[in-house]
């Protein structure tokens, strides 16, 4: 034992292994499934839209997305004799009316969130919080309704107003001067309609700010404004972003309240002021009821495309939560 | 006490306290009150509370300019809440509320009409754990206080390494200012606050706890550096050593709750306290029969 070198033999890994409980088995299982019943739900719509749009993107191919017409004829027996259909005029109309919203929406969101956490007295905190929670159960109807006889009269003298000073930029040019129905109130009504879920999640956020960062930056004589500047906001940058880009797609998605303020036009259109546009999802509930059975696939596609589009800007989102996470924290 | 440890606690008193009151003994004594930076610090007759609880009952201390003060006392005591009162951090916890004067040269801190930011620059903290902004540089991390009070100073590069070499930390980051605050060690980053506390240039610097997070080297660098600072600044830490209360202070507070609010039950130069303590209470604490 002494004379030979000690052979050490390294052992391979072992494996880890543990038989759980009967309890623990059961929980597992019902976890399990609701863990993947959102998974599984959302693959059953994708594949079924998927499957009833098929055949019009075959028929229409990449021109469906750059195309603006929408027609088809049928003859009497039903038969359909011609048809195009194109998304471009809905794409960049849920685009514009979802950007107007969540830039209304964002500053709003994030000033009451700082608000509700570092300004309001404790009982003010409780009601608005309500309040703004009653916000996001509101039916969209009654908000489009709203956005229709309220609030559009006044939101186009704040476009004319806009046109007026900021006319010189593309997208603020009114070419015809025709100013109701626009992306713009449809912006302005989806922001509302947003607001509730930005201020919810930035609230959140603001309110895990590091309790020892904000004391040292008030210990080195920090106003509550030059603190906020300093730890709370570079702590929620990342998941501010995350709740705009969550309201972003719920705009995006939003069906009854643009398709009441909105005037659906098939062309399209990148003047925000200017009242012609539409929306995926309005396209949608516009055709739906008198679509025949062909029409009604290119509604299913258009449904697909707009869930791929959502699926992009939560991935998009999703890195630049990402790439702005770690510096704050 | 217990019969079965008095035998125990006779040993220790004949060898406890005369180390530590050696330790403070050994210093040099400062004569306080005698620098050009102010007359001090006073609190007459402060309470805290809170909600209904009341955690701190009328303590009454003077800090004379330039010396250093440590208080102890067991957890729970009222140390940390004390000294919150005085750069009115207290008020951040919903629900706390005090009653009393704090005097910073003869101004009541809490004096109508008075800034609360102008205050917290006069006196600076430390806290228990290094807290240093992560989204920003060590640099920016040092000159943060100017920023966040919105002051504007001429020669940046020299306060700031004024400020750093005074925390004890310049050799070791002079060569990454721009490396982020969080890339450096627990002690480097408690040096790191205290740089950053002495930028906005405070007449009196408040510590938490400064090293109760920090290894023994770290612990002894911040000592160093508290005893080099009070020749500028008026200094006043918590500790739960009482080595580092006798190696570091001029003064020591004895702070004690006994089931009711905490209360000061004796202040006196260091060397006194550890050696002949007037009340039996500082006794048994500081010979280590309880706390």
């Amino acid at each position: 034992m002494t004379t030979s070198a000690p052979v050490r033999v390294v052992p391979a890994p072992r494996e880890l292994t543990t038989q759980p409980r009967f309890s623990d088995k059961v929980f597992r299982t019902v976890v399990t499934i609701g863990g993947l019943s959102s998974l599984l739900i959302l693959g059953l719509i994708a594949i079924f839209l998927a499957y009833r749009g098929y055949e019009v993107l075959r028929q229409e191919g990449f021109k469906f997305l750059t195309s603006s017409d929408w027609s088809i004829s049928v003859d009497d027996a039903g038969n359909v004799v011609d048809s195009t259909f194109g998304l471009a005029a809905m794409l960049v109309g849920t685009i514009l009316c979802s950007i107007v919203a969540v830039a209304i929406a964002l500053p709003i969101s994030v000033f009451s969130a700082l608000f509700l956490n570092f300004y309001a007295p404790g009982w003010l905190k409780k009601i608005l919080i309500a309040v703004i929670d009653m916000m996001a159960a509101f039916p969209s109807i009654l908000f489009g309704i709203w956005g229709f006889l309220v609030l559009m009269p006044s939101v186009e003298y704040w476009a004319k107003l806009l046109n007026n000073y900021f006319g010189f930029l593309p997208f603020l040019k009114l070419e015809p001067y025709v100013v109701t129905r626009s992306p713009f109130v449809a912006g302005v009504v989806l922001a509302i309609m947003i607001i509730p879920i930005v201020t919810s999640v930035a609230r959140e956020i603001f309110s895990q700010a590091p309790l020892d960062r904000i004391q040292a930056a008030y210990a080195l004589g920090a106003t509550r404004w030059a603190m906020i500047k300093a730890v709370v906001i570079p702590h929620g940058k990342s998941g501010v972003i995350g709740g705009a880009m969550l309201g972003l797609g719920r705009a995006m998605g939003e069906t009854v309240a643009v398709y009441s303020v909105l005037n659906i036009v098939f062309q399209v259109n990148w003047q925000v002021l200017l009242g012609a546009g539409g929306n995926v999802a309005s396209l949608i509930i516009l055709k739906f009821g008198e679509a025949s059975p062909y029409e009604i696939k290119a509604l299913m596609a258009a449904g697909l495309v707009l869930f791929l589009l959502t699926l992009v800007v939560n991935a998009i989102a999703d890195l630049i939560v990402r790439g702005t996470g770690k510096s704050g924290r | 006490m217990n019969e079965s440890h008095e035998s125990e606690n006779k040993k220790m008193e004949t060898t406890t306290p005369s180390s530590l009151a050696d330790v403070a003994n050994a210093k040099v004594q400062k004569a306080p009150g005698t620098r050009a930076m102010g007359t001090g610090l006073e609190t007459r007759g402060i309470h805290a509370w809170f909600g209904k609880n009341h955690v701190l009952s009328d303590v009454n201390l003077d800090f004379a300019a330039g010396t250093v003060t440590a208080l102890i006392g067991p957890s729970g005591c009222g140390k940390s809440t004390f000294i919150r009162t005085i750069n009115r951090m207290h008020e951040f916890i919903p629900g706390a509320a005090m009653a009393g004067e704090v005097l910073l040269d003869g101004k009541d801190v809490y004096a109508p009409g008075t800034d609360v930011t102008k205050i917290r620059l006069q006196i600076g903290m430390v806290f228990q754990k290094p807290n240093p902004f992560p989204s920003m540089t060590i640099g920016e991390n040092v000159l943060s206080g100017l920023k966040l009070s919105q002051q504007k100073v001429s020669n940046k590069d020299e306060l700031l390494e004024e400020c750093l070499v005074r925390a004890g930390l310049w050799n070791e980051v002079k060569d990454r200012l721009g490396a982020h605050g969080g890339s450096l060690s627990g002690g480097q980053q408690q040096r790191l606050c205290i740089a950053r506390a002495l930028a906005v240039r405070p007449q009196v610097l408040l510590m938490d706890e400064p090293c109760s997070a920090l290894d023994p080297g770290s612990t002894l660098r911040i000592e160093e550096t508290i005893r080099e600072l009070s020749d500028t600044m008026t200094i006043i830490i918590v500790t739960h050593n009482m080595q580092q209360a006798a190696r570091v202070s001029d003064y020591t507070g004895f702070f004690l709750s006994e089931g009711g609010p905490g209360q000061m039950i004796e202040a006196a130069p260091t060397s006194e306290i550890f050696s002949r303590p007037r009340d039996t209470r500082t006794e048994n604490y500081v010979t280590g029969r309880f706390g």
